[in-house]
């Protein structure tokens, strides 16, 4: 099978699982994202009949959540904390060397296609900011050194 | 006999290696040929000594921190298996000044326990509350939470137990109960802490709810922030439900409740009651109208109790030891106790659990030590990022609802952010903004325009220009903002931004 053969399988099989569950736009799009890393824009109408949505209704759902995207990303997403307690330990200046460091900005990914930086606002480790999710793995008490030797790391074992 | 070792699962202590500490005691465990019994417990919420081991020894806990894989080997030089002395060596862990000073109920067994064991759970007076809340009508177990005092620990401090109440009143073949663990608030982790630590309470306490206003389906909306609570929660409730304390016939009481977790999507707005249900739906979480108010047509329509995490871990307690019981803690009209999170520039930050009515100052200095950096403290806000900024000459307001509301300022959810003088009010004002914006679901004028239109403000002051009019238009949109939002977003952005503005006028270029 073709690859977007084998993606639209997983997108179908995903939706077949789900579509009766109350409320199933979410779990069907969360579904989607973790199979495949992103929600492609021709899932949308699967998705759409599914749910007897129209497809505007789901494209609305997909862009009104900053977690959901709909390119792929890099093999590693980044999501580094912008919120308050963490720029009261030195977020700004962290958040300036990862992005000068990786090249990109928010919503990027780099050339090599490696990682991709997005900012979140909160990782609930407040108590050891600033803080960091690289996956599932989460970061606290990050600075500029540890972030190098954490992507040295994560590119390493990638 | 084998050895007892505690190595937190929480995702904080994580995040500083606790399971690299796990690991290396399992292979030196193994290498010195050392029988141990190795438990992932919660975080006791001192984390500036995380990763955190905890040995199981005749006297109690031995706690040794912060550890690091390295202090592996030399631990076990020490025998502190047996509890032996060494430099990371703290004494018994309920003995340490900030833990035991606390008044624990929420929080009691987090930390001493196994998360995921539903044994561990129920010897240390787990489901005791559901156990009497089967015994009593539905009424009593409402009546039970209203005397408690007990006020949404999310922030809106609306008495939980009239809430109940008018969902137990309004006749309906389906109601829901919905815990809100979207919690999005930064310098806020107790709810975290209370999932991955405790899931059991967390469940008891829907559950209960669910018997009391006849709500026979739950849903846990969680943030998808949080992988290890979703991870543990699930684990629990696939635990409940074999061991029979969800689902058809709860412990043979005919009673059913079903509960399932569903994660969020990265909108703060969903924390926001009405945008949780449309967000339930499978909608884009647009803040609703208010009325009709969510307990009487909410989730699908129907009436719903939606409570926050903390709110609802605190009901088993209640029902274990009574209203009055939980009543007798606090000050004023806030009763019981509030986990509060000391986090930022702070140089003890945690989880402190304590009836209402310590200052500001006593949580600052004497849990937390005072700043990280050394520095002095020049700002903290409290209540997340719609919440106040204070300054020093404000310290000494007791947390409690009222007090702070009386200082145009909010309790929130408790969590306190500590800023040292080497922060720009100014700037913050100007990302409370930016962060309306970027939240704002876009569904009224004043939240949608006027965070945009605040930023650009915010420019124009940091950089100097036309200050004579730009406070003014500033202090003229954060008005709109407060009197014109639908929901607290756009409706108590204002609480930071003018806070800031007010008490720290130097910043913003203007004369106090």
């Amino acid at each position: 099978m073709t690859e977007s053969g084998t993606m639209q399988a997983t997108v179908q099989e995903i939706i077949a699982d789900l579509k009766d569950k109350p409320g199933a736009l979410l779990p069907i799009l969360h579904g989607i994202q973790d199979a495949l890393g992103y929600i492609p824009a021709n899932s949308v109408p699967d998705i759409a009949t599914a749910l007897s949505l129209s497809r505007a209704e789901v494209h609305g759902v997909i862009s009104f959540y900053h977690y959901f995207r709909d390119t792929p990303p890099g093999q590693q997403t980044i999501h580094l904390c912008r919120a308050e307690s963490c720029q009261a330990m030195g977020g700004k200046q962290l958040e300036e060397h990862v992005k000068s460091k990786l090249g990109i900005n928010f919503h990027e990914t780099t050339a090599n296609g490696k990682f991709s930086l997005e900012p979140v606002y909160c990782l609930g480790n407040c108590a050891c900011s600033p803080a960091m999710q690289i996956g599932k793995d989460i970061y606290g008490r990050v600075t500029a050194d540890s972030f190098d030797a954490i992507i040295t790391n994560t590119e390493a074992s990638a | 006999m084998s050895i007892t070792i505690h190595v937190p699962c929480d995702s904080s202590a994580v995040s500083l290696g606790a399971d690299r500490v796990a690991n290396a005691i399992v292979q030196e465990a193994a290498k010195r040929g050392i029988d141990i019994n190795l438990i992932r417990n919660g975080s006791r919420g001192m984390y500036w000594l995380e990763p955190l081991v905890e040995v199981t020894t005749g006297t109690g806990h031995v706690a040794y921190g912060p550890v690091q894989p390295g202090d592996v080997p030399g631990l076990f030089d020490a025998s502190f298996t047996e509890g032996g002395t060494h430099t990371l060596g703290l004494g018994l862990t309920e003995e340490l000044d900030y833990f035991k000073k606390q008044q624990r109920l929420t929080f009691a067994r987090i930390g001493k326990t196994d998360p995921v064991s539903l044994t561990d759970y129920i010897e240390n007076d787990g489901y005791r509350g559901l156990k009497n809340a089967l015994d009593m009508t539905q009424e009593q177990i409402v009546q039970a939470v209203t005397d408690s005092g007990l006020r949404g620990r999310g922030g809106a401090a609306f008495p939980t137990g009239i809430k109940w109440k008018t969902v137990l009143n309004t006749a309906s073949l389906q109601k829901y109960i919905i815990c809100n663990a979207d919690e999005g608030d930064s310098g806020t982790f107790s709810d975290r802490m209370v999932m991955e630590g405790d899931p059991f309470v967390l469940i008891e306490g829907m559950t209960i709810a669910g018997l009391a206003v006849d709500a026979t389906q739950g849903y846990i909306y969680l943030r998808v922030e949080y992988p290890h609570a979703l991870e543990i929660l699930n684990a629990a409730i696939a635990t409940a439900y074999q061991e029979g304390y969800l689902g058809d016939n709860i412990q043979g009481s005919d009673k059913t409740f079903n509960l399932e977790v569903r994660l969020g999507a990265g909108a703060y707005v969903c924390g926001e009651e009405t945008s949780l249900m449309e967000s339930l739906e499978g909608k884009r979480g647009l803040v609703r109208f208010k009325p009709p108010l969510p307990a009487i047509s909410g989730l699908f329509g129907q009436p719903t109790v939606v409570n926050n995490v903390i709110s609802l871990a605190s009901v088993p307690v209640i029902l274990d030891k009574g209203g009055d019981y939980y009543r007798d803690f606090g000050m004023g009209r806030s009763r019981g106790t509030l986990p509060v999170q000391l986090a930022g520039n702070i140089k003890r930050p945690g989880l402190v659990e304590l009836g209402f009515g310590l200052t500001l100052r006593e949580l600052l200095y004497d849990f937390g030590g005072g700043s990280a950096s050394g520095r002095p403290i020049k700002a903290v806000q409290v209540g997340g990022p719609l919440g106040a900024y204070l300054p020093e000459a404000q310290f000494d307001t007791p947390l409690d609802y009222e007090a702070f509301a009386a200082i145009w300022a909010v309790v929130g959810h408790g969590g306190i952010v500590v800023f040292d003088d080497t922060v720009n009010m100014a700037e913050m004002a100007r990302y409370s903004m930016e962060f309306c914006k970027i939240e704002s679901c876009g569904k009224c004028t004043p939240c949608r325009i006027g965070s945009t239109r605040g930023v650009e403000v915010m420019d124009d002051i940091i950089n100097g220009r036309n200050l004579d009019k730009n406070i003014p238009l500033l202090r003229d949109l954060c008005d709109t903002l407060l009197n014109g939002s639908l929901c607290a977003l756009g409706g108590m952005t204002p609480y930071p931004v003018l806070s800031a503005l007010n008490h720290f006028p130097e910043d913003f270029g203007v004369n106090a």
